[in-house]
């Protein structure tokens, strides 16, 4: 099988190994890097992470479904994360979501069809002194309304 | 300015400076920094544990549970590793302030987990932070790096023969990891599923080995106690049994959102709203209040003359938890509300029980069917029965978490949820 994980998947796990008395608990920050190469975590690259760690590809699919930040599926370019729990509900994030969903004709969970950009609902992103607020792949916007969205989706090229 | 406010204050001064508050340097000449480690050091692990346990420090990550306890369940002996593992996951909906500590005063924590690793007698610690907050992990990781380059962490810190190692663990979005054995597992790589208590982490915890759980504000509170005392930070609280500062994340319609320090115990809820925070948005009436994040049984205006602490909140039947509160002016359905809770916890139980898998998906259903004007006369009752049959029937609190809101916001606003279901649609629409 040829690898599809880079050389500095591997370095950067090297780096990690010493600090974990064993290889099973590298599964997490495995997972995050390799996402961190591919942007999602297509099936050989959870076979290639468990033949790394020495467990079955099926051990690391069960954990990487656990969690929602692991993408089983590709997402867009810009993955729009909007939270929309207790706090930022109270502060009008479902009119952000309804306003995103129409503008690209798309539900929740879905990728406009130029990939640009895949819409998720989120919860609790604990920013709720900022209410509401969304995560644009890694970073975080908050105190949104319906003008700054726009703004910020603006300046995504 | 309400005098709570004037009181001696830990992290707000520094808070308010944010980035420069964060380097090594102004911790070193602003906080007295590393210099508790420096005197934790010279001192016998159990003199550390005392210190703390005369602090009347009590875990601020939900369950206030008294940390000097928490520290002495650890076997002095072991043929294991013993470990310090950080909560960080900060996963409660309404909770912002362990971010604030990690952004701003990164090195608070980082002193605080070597003196705890002496007082334990453990090398090696984690910090489990939620996988959203990947820029605060960065910052965590710089500061670990700062104080390695020091030689606060490593081998023979501050040549004391002490060692200690420290890795910033990112979790992956899953709000059960900061439940304490759920966390555990999801740092040795699996599924985040709370285990079976006993045994407990201090006797078994992370890789088997004995190990302490500590929120991030808790773990940053002890180089404050180290470097004053315990007795010096139990006298800062204004309630019996509760030692120190709060730090309150406050959220929802008030006019100052935020995170605010105060006495542990020193306000009342209403203080905190209307002195402190400003009033409601708007000038709007008060609904609700939830006290504790969401997992906090919800009050209504005539209760919230309660002082803000945990025993108090106990007596009235809800819960201080994080100390996130959360704040719902008159023209929010209470309905509406309550099924955005539920759904939350619907879509965050592990699936390991059965009572709390099934039992939060057909409480969410059935908010739905009442919130969209389908709702039947003996939902409510129905409600109530799965809340019960949830409550205190799972391995983890989660359940409790998911019960107690419902069966609140059932009793409190029954005539709301009423109206829905003879009104066949919402009335606040």
């Amino acid at each position: 099988m040829s690898k599809v994980l880079s050389q500095k998947f591997y370095d950067e796990m090297k780096k990690l190994e010493p600090r974990y008395p064993n290889k099973v608990a590298l599964l997490l920050p495995a997972l995050h890097q390799a996402q961190e190469e591919s942007g999602w975590l297509p099936p050989e690259v959870l076979e290639e992470i468990g033949a790394y760690i020495g467990i079955h590809p099926a051990q690391v699919r069960e954990v990487a479904s656990f969690y929602t930040m692991y993408n089983l599926k590709p997402v867009g370019k810009y993955h729009l994360k909007v939270c929309t729990n207790v706090a930022c509900c109270l502060r009008g994030s479902d009119e952000i979501v309804e306003h995103l969903e129409k503008k690209w004709d798309i539900a929740c969970g879905e990728t406009t069809s130029d990939r640009k950009f895949t819409l998720m609902e989120e919860e609790c992103l604990g920013a709720c002194g900022t209410a509401p607020a969304m995560m644009v792949n890694d970073d975080y916007y908050e105190n949104l309304d319906i003008p700054a969205i726009e703004k910020i989706i603006a300046g995504l090229a | 300015m309400h005098p709570a406010l004037q009181a001696e204050t830990l992290y707000i001064q520094h808070f308010r400076k944010k980035d420069e508050a964060r380097p090594l340097s102004y911790y070193l000449e602003q906080m007295q920094g590393y210099t508790a480690l420096g005197k934790a050091l010279k001192m016998a692990p159990d003199a550390v544990i005392d210190e703390v346990k005369k602090s009347n420090l009590r875990g601020r990550g939900g369950a206030g549970f008294p940390t000097g306890m928490k520290w002495g369940f650890i076997p002095k002996q072991s043929p294991k590793p013993k470990y310090v593992v950080c909560n960080a996951d900060e996963s409660e909906p309404g909770t912002f302030k362990d971010r604030d500590i990690m952004r701003y005063t990164p090195h608070l924590l980082i002193e605080g987990m070597i003196i705890a690793g002496h007082a334990i007698g453990s090398k090696i610690g984690y910090i489990y932070i939620r996988g959203e907050y990947t820029r605060e992990a960065k910052l965590l990781d710089q500061a670990i790096a700062e104080a390695y380059s020091k030689g606060y962490l490593g081998k023979n810190i501050l040549g004391s023969g002490h060692d200690f190692d420290l890795t910033v663990h990112r979790g992956a979005g899953a709000y059960i990891c900061g439940e304490e054995t759920a966390l555990l597992n999801s740092l040795e790589g699996k599924r985040g599923e709370p285990r079976v208590k006993p045994p407990f982490p201090a006797q078994a915890g992370a890789f088997s080995g004995p190990t302490v759980v500590n929120n991030v504000e808790t773990l940053a509170n002890v180089p404050f106690i180290v470097n004053r005392g315990g007795e010096w930070f139990s006298s800062l609280g204004k309630v019996e049994r509760s030692g120190g500062t709060r730090l309150i994340s406050v959220s929802g319609h008030v006019k100052k959102p935020g995170v605010y320090e105060l006495p542990a115990g020193a306000v009342t809820i209403r203080e905190l709203i209307y002195d402190i925070c400003g009033g409601i948005t708007d000038d709007k009436k008060l609904k609700a209040v939830i006290p504790g994040g969401s997992s906090a049984p919800v009050l209504t205006p005539d209760e919230i003359d309660v002082v803000y602490d945990i025993e108090p909140l106990m007596k009235i039947g809800t819960m201080m938890g994080s100390a996130a509160l959360m704040v719902v002016s008159e023209d929010y359905c209470a309905v509406k509300l309550i099924k955005r809770i539920t759904k939350f916890y619907a879509h965050e139980s592990c699936g390991q029980c059965t009572p709390c898998r099934e039992g939060c998906k057909w409480m969410e259903d059935i908010l739905h069917r009442i919130e969209d004007g389908h709702g039947r006369e003996q939902d409510l009752a129905l409600l109530l029965d799965i809340a019960d049959n949830i409550n205190g029937k799972t391995l983890c609190a989660l359940g409790d978490a998911a019960a107690g809101p419902v069966s609140s916001f059932v009793r409190k606003f029954k005539s709301e949820f009423e109206a829905h279901i003879r009104g066949k649609k919402c009335p606040n629409v």
